[in-house]
């Protein structure tokens, strides 16, 4: 597909990408933390997003969710530009999203904080809420199907109910996986979901990724710093440093690029 | 270009502790428990009392308004006496200069207030935490003077008031003008609990709540952060106009000086001793507030205040998470018994 199509938002058939990133750049008060930063991801792939520290993995994470925006260049769903929207505006285009350190509501139960993943996709007004309207009961029922459906798949149904905060911490992972889960994106951030597990939590994590993958059809964005997982699951994996895309193709050809090396190992005359 | 320095871990808008419990409301049967003792105690007690537990259900309302604010949606108030007196002027004018049923004055005084705080909650959308506290304070601060406004003097009464009728028991009952406006009062009361309830267990409701835990997070699922904000504090400034109303029928009177910031602050001490986030606590909360300072002055004439102060000293300290903690505390102690 060409610029010149994607300008003009043809509909897009599942050739085309489903998340475009064109040459996008972001400066901090002088420092450039993106420079020019392009590439693609096509429907079903599990992408990976590698770097060493301050490579710019979380700037770009952070434009994708619209925290930040990008003073070059142009991000596009579908064909579709979305840095003319606000934030919350980009669960309903289908992009969903965990946080770094877990950012989870934790004063409220398991249920709820999945049920505000179903926000997005649902309507109501403080006055039919108050009065619990007919229609209000419905939907709420819809919600709770859909809610309780979730929690089952990620084996989380014992702990409905209870408050979050008083979870571990693995265990608030699948919550926050759980409410992206809800909002039905079509695409996935994961910000650095291994952080913080053990050993075999990556693993069944992994699994999970994968299993997010196949049997709901989510795309999937991975920012990793854990390269075990991203090189097991990954189709198709993007190196930056500085703000620069170092490298782009199958895990090991990213493995085996000479400037990821470099950059993750250091050159013989630094 | 925006540059948002903080991380969604930070982004807890105003660390406000909710002790944990599944929901909003009291059980069943604590519920029907509390409501049989509300609705027979008038019946058994002198008139003066009857005032004043209509006065209790008045402040019970105004703080579970606050509480919808700061427990629901995270944003402070220290500004509720300025809603509170606009419902209670927009209830004696409508009676006394439009001759308008007294049943009529609630809704009009809680959509006029909810409309005031709605705009209000678009300034406020700026601030956060102390800062929203202290923004809300300069409202209630600022509301005696605006409401002594030579311009308004003839509809407001100046610094004189306004005397309201206090109206009598509808279709001929046999019940005290006090008690009538007991029960009446407590219908109010008990549909405007109800409502709060399902709202705060509604999709808007969790929306709030989910501001309140982590905007960044809410943002990213989809919530719009102003309009619930903004539409919390319409909520809570409507509620407590028609608290405001009540009070001024029940009253008979409003004059600025009623409305001073001491009433906003007695309204988020009541939200505190019984419970942020906790409805049913509003009730104990304004029990707080309406009987502890008789208390006090039952104690010493001369340092009331000073009891006063320690009294809520003992409360803070021993439950600091106010009526709430000692509803968990007897309901585990009911269960134990109940098990034995």
């Amino acid at each position: 597909m060409t610029q010149a199509q994607l300008a003009r938002g043809e509909a897009a058939s599942s050739a085309d990408p489903l998340l475009a990133v064109r040459d996008v750049s972001v400066v901090f008060g002088g420092i450039v933390a993106l420079n020019g930063v392009s590439f693609d991801m096509k429907r079903g792939q599990i992408l990976g997003l590698i770097g060493p520290n301050g490579a710019g993995k979380t700037t770009l994470f952070n434009c994708l969710s619209r925290l930040y925006q990008p003073s070059k260049g142009d991000i596009l769903m579908e064909g579709v530009s979305i840095l003319t929207r606000p934030p919350h505006k980009i669960a309903e285009v289908g992009i969903g999203r965990t946080f770094q350190n877990v950012a989870l509501f934790p004063n409220m139960s398991v249920l709820d904080n999945v049920r505000v993943g179903m926000h997005a996709h649902t309507t109501s007004d403080i006055i039919s809420d108050s009065l619990k309207l007919p229609w209000v009961r419905r939907s709420e029922a819809a919600i709770n199907r859909n809610v309780d459906e979730i929690l089952a798949y990620l084996d989380l149904t014992s702990v409905g109910h209870a408050i979050v905060s008083g979870l571990p911490f693995g265990t608030q992972k699948r919550v926050e996986l759980a409410r992206a889960l809800a909002a039905e994106p079509k695409i996935l951030l994961l910000d650095e979901p291994a952080g913080g597990l053990n050993h075999e939590e990556v693993y069944v994590l992994g699994d999970l990724i994968r299993r997010i993958r196949d049997e709901r059809g989510i795309t999937v964005l991975l920012v990793e710093h854990h390269m075990g997982l991203v090189m097991s699951i990954a189709d198709h994996v993007v190196a930056l440093n500085f703000g620069r895309k170092l490298a782009e193709g199958t895990p090991s050809q990213v493995q085996s690029d000479p400037e990821v090396i470099k950059a993750y190992l250091g050159s013989k005359d630094q | 270009m925006s540059t948002i320095q903080e991380t969604a871990a930070e982004a807890h808008p105003a660390n406000i502790d909710v002790p944990s419990k599944k929901n909003m409301g009291l059980g069943r049967t604590a519920s029907w428990a509390m409501l049989i003792v509300l609705a027979l105690l008038p019946l058994f007690v002198r008139n003066f009392v009857i005032f004043q537990m209509t006065m209790l259900l008045i402040y019970a309302i105004a703080v579970l308004a606050l509480n919808i604010l700061t427990g629901g949606s995270g944003q402070f108030s220290l500004g509720q006496s300025a809603f509170y007196a606009i419902g209670a002027y927009t209830a004696a004018i409508l009676i006394e200069h439009g001759g308008v049923n007294y049943v009529l004055t609630l809704p009009a005084a809680g959509i006029i207030c909810f409309a005031v705080g709605f705009l209000f909650g678009f300034p406020a959308l700026r601030l956060s935490g102390i800062y929203l506290a202290l923004a809300t304070f300069a409202l209630a601060v600022a509301m005696p003077q605006l409401l002594k406004l030579g311009v308004i003097e003839h509809w407001t009464g100046g610094v004189q008031g306004l005397v309201v009728t206090k109206p009598d028991a509808p279709f001929g009952l046999p019940m005290s003008q006090d008690m009538w406006l007991y029960y009446f009062t407590l219908v109010v009361s008990l549909a405007i609990y109800i409502a709060s309830v399902n709202l705060l267990r509604s999709r808007s409701g969790r929306a709030m709540m989910a501001i309140r835990d982590n905007e960044i997070a809410a943002a990213a699922m989809g919530v719009d952060l102003s309009i619930y904000k903004t539409l919390a504090f319409g909520v809570s400034a409507g509620i407590t106009g028609v608290a405001g109303a009540l009070g001024a029928i029940a009253v008979q009177f409003v004059a600025p000086d009623s409305y001073t910031f001491q009433l906003a602050i007695a309204l988020f001490l009541g939200m505190v001793v019984g419970g942020v986030g906790w409805l049913p606590g509003s009730l104990a909360g304004a029990a707080f507030i309406v009987f502890v300072p008789n208390i006090a002055e039952g104690i010493s004439k001369g340092l009331s205040g000073a009891f006063f102060g320690v009294l809520l000293f003992v409360v803070i300290y021993l439950v600091p998470h106010g009526a709430r903690q000692g509803a968990i505390y007897a309901e585990t102690l009911f269960n134990k018994l109940k098990r034995s």
